[in-house]
């Protein structure tokens, strides 16, 4: 092989590079699934689970466009079939009380910052 | 026609992956034998053809025209020969740093234009320039991202880069300003190939499969994020690539079945890669236009497979047949001297 000076550590930090997850999570402990904090007053929240997981960010989206722009106040719940404040703090964090143990757990394991807590200032 | 099959082609692996993670149910083979089969066809692939290539002969030197060889010829002045056509390591290395980072070859890219009247006219083109550039640093930072589901905890860059990619807030989740950007190049590399007539002549079908599977690599993503019936949970999604990473391989449930098909794509992009013309990016470090320094007039460069030939120099020639030239009234380099002296001698013995 020529130059084989160049080409084989070029190739030794291919490799290495390419490999980063495998030998990054060497030292780590097996990755444990995410347990949420779950409120034991009720079953539902306001949607099904699934629409929950998919599309909580998007609802609070609206809502903030709704009631801080628009100026209505209630949501209807489907599920429900009831009327709920459209309001993080009185309403999702009234059951969801501990933003760490329920918001965080999966939002810092996929790098998800939301700019919720740039208004809501939740203190622990 | 080459464009419509590549794309029946593309397609045909989404049906695949749709085929075999929904309706057949073997998650398993999609979400863990296929990624593991592809990551080692990729690395492997990739050494195997870049040693193949190292093992072949490298050319002598190859001067590039956009400089001139400072040294050899003092009198060009241009400060930047020293990196356009440079005669020493470092300069070589610098031109290809610039190369692998900025793409200075695509830069030069020229277009020929055919004016009223038979002229000629060559003018620089840089649209191939930029949207090369777009596409590769927009696929880097695409890739550098998918990171936070495959480490725990996920490193600072990438949670930054991560921020910093989504930092329009519009839309929400907060769109990835990469991902637009990427369709956006895709899109003008592909149509490219569609519309300028030169180019869609000398298109085949290696060059469209690579386009038409990133696009509905990135696609598939985005439809993943924004768009409601094909959103998945994501932390089943990061459970299985954690899996796969510490080798202790689990499907759990609940992840959609886009992501199947992402994954899928990606896995075929990975297995495909070592044998197309992807391989350009261990390819460009081995160009020898750009890898070569011009320092032919400073260096004698010996063909490294010369073997010992056997010579017989005029002189040797000469020597085994002076006197038989010398008979024949040939010329010779060498008088014939000692045949001289014994002929003076005679003429002595005579006399």
């Amino acid at each position: 092989m020529y130059n084989a000076k160049y080409i084989i550590p070029g190739l030794i930090i291919f490799a290495l590079l390419f490999t980063f997850p495998f030998w990054y999570n060497l030292g780590a402990d097996a990755y444990e699934p995410v347990e949420l904090e779950l409120p034991e007053d009720y079953d539902d929240c306001l949607e099904s689970t699934e629409y929950m997981r998919t599309e909580h960010m998007k609802m609070l989206d609206e809502w903030r466009d709704i009631y801080v722009r628009d100026g209505y106040q209630m949501y209807w719940s489907e599920l429900k079939e009831q009327y709920f404040l459209m309001s993080l703090t009185k309403t999702c964090m009234d059951c969801h009380d501990n933003k760490e143990e329920f918001c965080d757990r999966c939002h810092d394991q996929t790098a998800v910052d939301p700019y919720c807590w740039d208004c809501h200032h939740i203190e622990p | 026609m080459k464009a419509i099959n590549s794309l029946i082609l593309v397609l045909a692996l989404i049906v695949i992956a749709m085929l075999g993670a929904g309706a057949l149910g073997i998650e398993y083979l999609f979400g863990v034998i296929i990624p593991y089969l592809a990551v080692l066809i990729f690395i492997v692939g990739f050494i195997t053809k870049m040693v193949g290539w190292g093992k072949s002969a490298v050319p002598f030197r190859i001067p590039t025209t956009c400089g001139q060889a400072t040294k050899s010829l003092p009198m060009f002045k241009d400060k930047w020969s020293r990196l356009d056509n440079p005669g020493t390591k470092l300069g070589t290395v610098g031109r290809m740093f610039f190369e692998v980072v900025l793409f200075r070859s695509l830069f030069r890219n020229t277009k020929v234009e055919l004016h009223p009247g038979q002229y000629v006219a060559y003018s620089s083109s840089k649209w191939l320039w930029i949207f090369a550039l777009i596409f590769h640093y927009t696929f880097l930072i695409i890739v550098l991202r998918h990171l936070r589901f495959f480490t725990e905890p996920i490193p600072g860059v990438i949670v930054f880069l991560d921020q910093a990619d989504s930092m329009l807030q519009i839309l929400t989740p907060p769109l990835f300003i990469s991902s637009l950007l990427i369709l956006v190049a895709l899109g003008y590399l592909l149509l490219r190939r569609f519309f300028v007539p030169s180019m869609r002549y000398i298109s085949q079908p290696a060059d469209y499969v690579p386009l038409f599977l990133i696009i509905s690599i990135v696609v598939s993503g985005m439809l993943m994020r924004y768009v409601g019936p094909f959103k998945t949970d994501l932390m089943p999604v990061k459970e299985l690539a954690m899996g796969l990473v510490q080798f202790s391989p689990t499907v759990p449930e609940g992840i959609g079945l886009t992501f199947y098909v992402h994954f899928f794509l990606f896995s075929v992009l990975l297995m495909y890669f070592p044998f197309s013309k992807l391989m350009h990016m261990g390819g460009v470090f081995l160009s020898p236009t750009r890898n070569l320094p011009n320092d032919s007039r400073e260096k004698h460069h010996a063909n490294p497979w010369n073997y010992p030939v056997k010579v017989h120099t005029y002189e040797e020639y000469e020597d085994d047949f002076r006197e038989k030239m010398v008979e024949a009234d040939l010329p010779v380099v060498k008088p014939l001297e000692e045949k001289a002296e014994e002929t003076s001698e005679n003429d002595e013995k005579k006399e």
